[in-house]
């Protein structure tokens, strides 16, 4: 159980920066997601706190102790992999014990470590099996078991969820949260869905073009957004920006609703011409256009089935926020502005 | 043209669309082939071996196994069978150890390193019969310049020398450096494609494998011995393979090198079925002789084939 610290990371890959001046610490038994689009260089922390890269600039400390030009097998890090990197040759049960064989542990320690890590995922059947006979769900947990069988100080996990089907994805997240809480081990998890990291993570590190956006719990990154970037890359449909005043005034879709019945309220309102309705069961979502000039070109209203208003394209209808859920960015740099909401004195 | 569109039923467009037809003829060039330059000779060299043929008198009339038997007898034969083991065992064992350090190294990112791939290569490159008179020259009995070099380094030529006290080796005159000499050729030559043939089978090794080996705590000898040699080893019984095939069948080297000498010292089964058969004119004891390979290769090549398949599998 450890803390990491990566301290003012800079990575270039020939002439290409890829991450720059990255700097970020866990907590004790976190759960902390790395989140961005694909080539935001979360990937590239990841490896270079396994220690499979070695950062330009910077330094990486576990548990207090600087280990930026260790190997990784000095760091005592487990990692699983996109693909789980299984080891094709060998089955089930050496495939999880390979990590403690690199130790010397001897024969009847493994065997215990193996059962009980086996037993910890439900795979204890499948040990004698090469990884070609598994389903994905169950190279998945062959991937994890080997992981964390010797107890690392730091468990790193690079999208282990994309390979499996929608279904198996719910189900893994929860199971690998549950499992996270009872071990208790640092997890740096990385991935580029923004559900899984709502989902799963502790806090969220929102990253883009190899800079750290923010770092927040769930709550705070999607109702807090430190800039227009996270505001849009977190949340579907993302938030709406528009143009009004000189600044960009953000709002969540589900905020954005028909003022029916809420005259009384704290609200910004604002005249709603709807192009499209699109009724997904769960929610209807209403796209439209307000008077005000929109970041993306149009305006998105996710409404809750229980709000029964009949919503047809081509009419206006006079829509509201509250004034709590309205974000104020700046036009130019994208960053929030921690001001007063407009409106108010 | 167009009278065949007017009576599509005759047209040849539709011979070529019965899988069949196409298949059989799209084989026959690669079938023709086998059968005349494989097929025939083979079943010529068994009939030869079963009869007194000479080139003088190349009239098949059977003698049974007679030759067979008269060879099992000769002392030259029995030496050169087991040249050719040792030949080829030697050599193939050099160049897949060789080989895998070279593909290792080549895997690695280094400046020069398209240029020095591209050199590794060239002896493959070069006609075999030319570069092995350059290994002549370099063998020489009195102007090698290993010699030269030992001499230098003061290993040979002085009454104290690792080498003895002589001027030169005589790598060609002496039967254990003559052999050596052969090897050495045959290695230098065969380790290109198995370098080649080794690199691509790394380069197919997903780089997520090694990196989770290297964070499961795998240190270089393991990860060589653990994971990179299983995953590697289809690849390496066919590098195997060609090597032993080529060098199994081989008489080039051992013939503009030592043609066989010093005395069968370094004579192969294919040399002395040269010498015996084409250049002594004796095509009976010739084929006898061709035809130990058959039984060693064809024997090897399902063996190996088999493991690469069951690799392959799982």
């Amino acid at each position: 159980m450890a803390e990491v610290q990566v301290r003012a990371i800079t990575k270039y890959f020939g002439e290409v920066k890829v991450l720059d001046d990255v700097s970020l610490a866990t907590r004790q038994h976190e759960f902390l997601v790395l989140l961005g689009p694909s080539g935001c260089g979360k990937t590239t922390l990841l490896r270079i706190i396994a220690g499979l890269e070695r950062p330009s600039r910077g330094e990486v400390s576990i548990g207090g102790r600087d280990v930026t030009g260790l190997p990784p097998r000095a760091r005592n890090v487990a990692m699983v992999f996109q693909s789980y990197a299984l080891y094709p040759h060998m089955s089930v049960a050496e495939n999880i014990s390979f990590p403690l064989r690199t130790q010397h542990m001897n024969r009847d320690a493994i065997r215990e470590k193996v059962a009980w890590a086996s037993g910890l995922f439900g795979i204890d059947r499948l040990l004698k099996r090469k990884p070609r006979e598994l389903s994905g769900g169950e190279r998945q947990r062959v991937a994890l078991a080997r992981a964390m069988v010797r107890m690392p100080n730091l468990f790193l996990l690079d999208e282990p969820l994309s390979n499996l089907d929608a279904k198996l994805r719910a189900s893994a997240r929860e199971e690998l949260q549950t499992f996270q809480k009872r071990i208790g081990i640092t997890t740096i998890y990385v991935t580029h869905d923004q559900v899984e990291a709502m989902g799963l993570g502790n806090r969220i590190v929102v990253m883009d073009k190899g800079r750290v956006r923010q770092i927040g719990t769930p709550l705070q990154v999607y109702w807090e957004p430190a800039d227009t970037f996270v505001a849009t890359f977190v949340g579907s449909p993302p938030m709406n920006l528009v143009e009004q005043g000189g600044v960009l005034v953000g709002f969540r879709p589900e905020d954005f609703l028909p003022l029916e019945g809420r005259e009384e309220e704290d609200v910004e309102r604002f005249q709603f011409e709807v192009t499209w309705v699109e009724n997904l069961g769960a929610e209807r979502l209403v796209y439209g256009k307000t008077a005000f000039q929109s970041k993306n070109g149009r305006v998105v209203s996710k409404l809750a089935p229980n709000i029964r208003v009949a919503l047809e394209a081509g009419k206006t209808y006079t829509f509201a926020v509250p004034r709590l859920g309205i974000k104020l960015f700046d036009r130019d740099t994208g960053t929030r502005l921690r001001g007063v909401p407009i409106g108010r004195g | 043209m167009e009278r065949v569109e007017r009576t599509p039923a005759f047209s040849l467009g539709y011979v070529w669309e019965r899988e069949r037809f196409l298949a059989a003829v799209m084989i026959a060039p690669a079938a023709l082939y086998t059968i005349a330059l494989v097929g025939f000779p083979f079943v010529l060299a068994i009939l030869y071996s079963l009869s007194d043929a000479t080139t003088g008198d190349p009239t098949v009339r059977f003698v049974g196994l007679r030759t067979y038997g008269f060879l099992l007898q000769d002392p030259v034969f029995l030496k050169a069978l087991q040249n050719t083991f040792v030949f080829t065992f030697a050599s193939q064992i050099l160049v897949l150890v060789l080989a895998k350090i070279l593909a290792l190294v080549l895997m690695e990112d280094f400046p020069g390193r398209r240029l020095v791939r591209f050199l590794i290569l060239l002896p493959w490159t070069a006609p075999i019969s030319l570069s092995v008179i350059g290994w002549l020259w370099i063998f020489d009995s009195v102007f090698s310049p290993l010699d030269w070099l030992a001499r230098s380094l003061g290993l040979l030529g002085r009454p104290e020398a690792l080498l003895g006290p002589e001027q030169n080796l005589y790598w060609l005159g002496r039967p254990f450096l003559a052999m050596a000499s052969v090897v050495l050729v045959q290695t230098w030559r065969i380790l290109p494609l198995a370098t080649v043939i080794l690199l691509a089978g790394l380069t197919a090794i997903p780089r997520d494998i090694l990196d989770a080996a290297q964070v499961d705590g795998a240190g270089f000898w393991r990860r060589l011995f653990q994971v990179i040699m299983p995953l590697l080893l289809p690849v390496m019984s066919i590098a195997f393979l060609f090597g032993f095939v080529f060098t199994f069948t081989d008489m080039t080297v051992v013939y503009v090198l030592t043609r066989g000498g010093p005395i069968n010292s370094t004579q192969v089964l294919a040399s002395w079925a040269f010498f015996k058969g084409i250049e002594a004119g004796d095509l009976a004891q010739g084929a006898a002789i061709a035809f130990f390979l058959f039984p060693a290769l064809a024997g090897l090549s399902a063996l190996v084939l088999l493991l690469a398949r069951r690799a392959e599998v799982s």
